[in-house]
């Protein structure tokens, strides 16, 4: 017996040795970087310095913070808006359709955030955008490019997310009693009303725990904003690819990085508290 | 009401597969601007894919360390979600929590943490540096399609198999491992195509070093548009459809997006 539980934990060994090394390692690296101090021959060096994080704190940088926050906000909420009616029709679609549907949505989440970027460039440009439809339809008289701008961004982010927030709901959903949706229609409510007053109150915990993970992704896109949008559309995680890429700045790149990990960590635990209070 | 259920639909499916139609629209123009309604037709923009020597390397590129990446993400969740479902290892249940975080993160981060440790140890810009960053940052996925499949497995089989005289690697390889080998397929097959369309970790690992398609699109959107950009959105988008197809088919896809049976 005594063997076999030592052999389990040899089973675990090259995992955890994976983990460790590949996931564990890199993680604590950007912490310490973060905090590393300036070295003469413009490296730098362990130690304990929170100058990255003072350049953090000017308002510009929190100023870009403050941005990215309120627009993945915005886009959780518009994307859930527009995915839950969907996603509860689509729990009762016939199970082919429904498939259908599923291979669809996981096909276009899967899709590079760069080509998803390079479609909306397209579909929103003068030569071959939606203008030319207006145009042809006779709304507008000449075609015009859409990008950059705010809502260039706005679509194309909601996009991005739509499909996961449809992924997100559907558990919920399609687990949902539907003998509670028949009992308030036998009981005189209208469709409408069983909708706002049953279902979305049953489906409450997963519409949060969706937004939160709307936000987070949205934190994470880096493509869209940089080219949908201008320079002051830019998000966190696009300023982090910049100081990495461009400047070479991995201390401060390691910085914004920390924050960016406490803003989703805070988002997460705020609303799992929040939420938890009243349910 | 139904007919604001269709309306709602009908423009929820244009959002959609709209901009992907005016993609697919575009890749079939003949003429090397682009254009939409499409000018002409032809299939040129295609073909350059495989003949253009820079995209082709590209693609291959893509889709070695796809394949690489997700055999490797598999191979170490498998132990990590036998040994946390089988035995209830309380260091194995944490190593599984562990594995997930990674994909939970946004990417960026995880993308500065493997630049700055692959730097750090003096191995910049080999592709085994994207294959290992790609299998861990997508091991969440392997981790819970397992487990999934793993929760399948009636204990009771396990406890008649043992009665009969089998051993545990007899037990794992004629009752286990049938039940949870499409679902280590579903894990396989969405680290793949995720893996293939990841750009950042990609660009933060390998990008000045080697090219996968999107670092290569990404690239080629500074100096300015070509079809064949359009040619392989249409490739990737009929690539992820058919390896979805493939896990609906020999997997429970409803199951593993968290419907009940």
């Amino acid at each position: 017996m005594q063997s076999s539980a030592l052999s389990r934990y040899i089973g675990l060994i090259p995992s955890s040795v994976m983990i460790g090394a590949f996931f564990v390692i890199p993680f604590v690296l950007i912490l310490l970087t973060s905090v590393s101090t300036p070295t003469d021959d413009g490296g730098y060096a362990t130690g304990f310095d929170l100058q990255h994080f003072e350049r953090f704190l000017t308002w510009f940088y929190i100023e870009r913070a403050l941005f990215s926050a309120g627009l993945c906000a915005l886009i959780a909420v518009l994307s859930l808006l527009i995915a839950y009616p969907f996603t509860y029709f689509l729990t009762t679609f016939p199970p082919r359709s429904q498939t259908f549907w599923l291979i669809y949505i996981l096909a276009q989440l899967s899709l590079s955030e760069v080509l998803i970027a390079f479609s909306w460039q397209i579909l929103l440009s003068r030569t071959a955008g939606v203008a030319n439809i207006l145009v042809w339809i006779g709304v507008i008289e000449k075609s015009f490019a859409m990008t950059p701008s705010a809502g260039a961004v706005v679509a194309a982010l909601v996009y991005l997310t739509v499909p996961f927030s449809v992924l997100l709901l559907f558990p919920a959903l399609s687990r949902l009693d539907k003998s509670l949706i028949e009992a308030s229609r036998t009981l005189g409510a209208s469709p409408l009303r069983t909708f706002f007053t049953v279902i979305i109150p049953v489906t409450r915990p997963a519409i949060i725990s969706g937004g939160v993970t709307v936000f987070v992704l949205t934190l994470g896109a880096i493509i869209v904003p940089q080219v949908l949008g201008k320079p002051e559309h830019w998000t966190l995680s696009v300023l982090i690819t910049d100081q990495a890429i461009f400047n070479f700045n991995m201390p401060f790149a390691s910085a914004l990085a920390v924050v960016l990990l406490v803003l989703s960590a805070t988002v997460i635990w705020l609303v799992t508290k929040f939420s938890g209070k009243k349910t | 009401m139904r007919a604001l259920r269709s309306i709602y639909l009908a423009l929820f499916a244009l959002y959609l597969i709209g901009p992907i139609l005016v993609i697919a629209a575009v890749s079939f123009n003949a003429k090397k601007f682009l254009a939409f309604p499409p000018r002409g037709f032809s299939f040129r923009w295609y073909a350059e894919v495989f003949v253009a020597n820079d995209w082709f390397t590209a693609l291959k590129n893509s889709l070695f360390i796809a394949f690489a990446s997700a055999s490797l993400s598999v191979l170490i969740a498998m132990p990590v979600a036998y040994f946390a479902w089988r035995y209830g290892l309380r260091y194995a249940k944490a190593l599984l929590a562990l594995g997930v975080a990674p994909f939970i993160l946004p990417p960026v981060i995880m993308a500065l943490a493997f630049l700055l440790f692959f730097t750090g140890i003096g191995l910049n810009g080999l592709m085994i540096n994207v294959i290992i960053a790609h299998a861990v940052f997508l091991l969440a996925l392997p981790l819970v399609t397992i487990s999934l499949g793993l929760e399948s497995v009636d204990h009771a089989l396990i406890e008649a198999s043992q009665t009969m005289g089998a051993s545990n690697a007899v037990v794992f390889r004629t009752v286990i491992l049938p039940i949870a080998a499409p679902f280590a397929f579903a894990g396989f097959a969405f680290c793949f195509v995720l893996s293939l369309n990841e750009y950042i970790i990609a660009l933060m690992t390998v990008g000045f070093s080697v090219e996968t398609l999107p670092i290569k699109i990404f690239n080629a959107l500074r100096y300015g548009y070509t079809p064949v950009i359009a040619s392989i959105a249409v490739i990737f988008m009929v690539i992820n459809i058919v390896i979805f197809a493939l896990i609906a088919r020999f997997s429970n896809l409803a199951r593993i997006l968290g419907a009940m049976e």
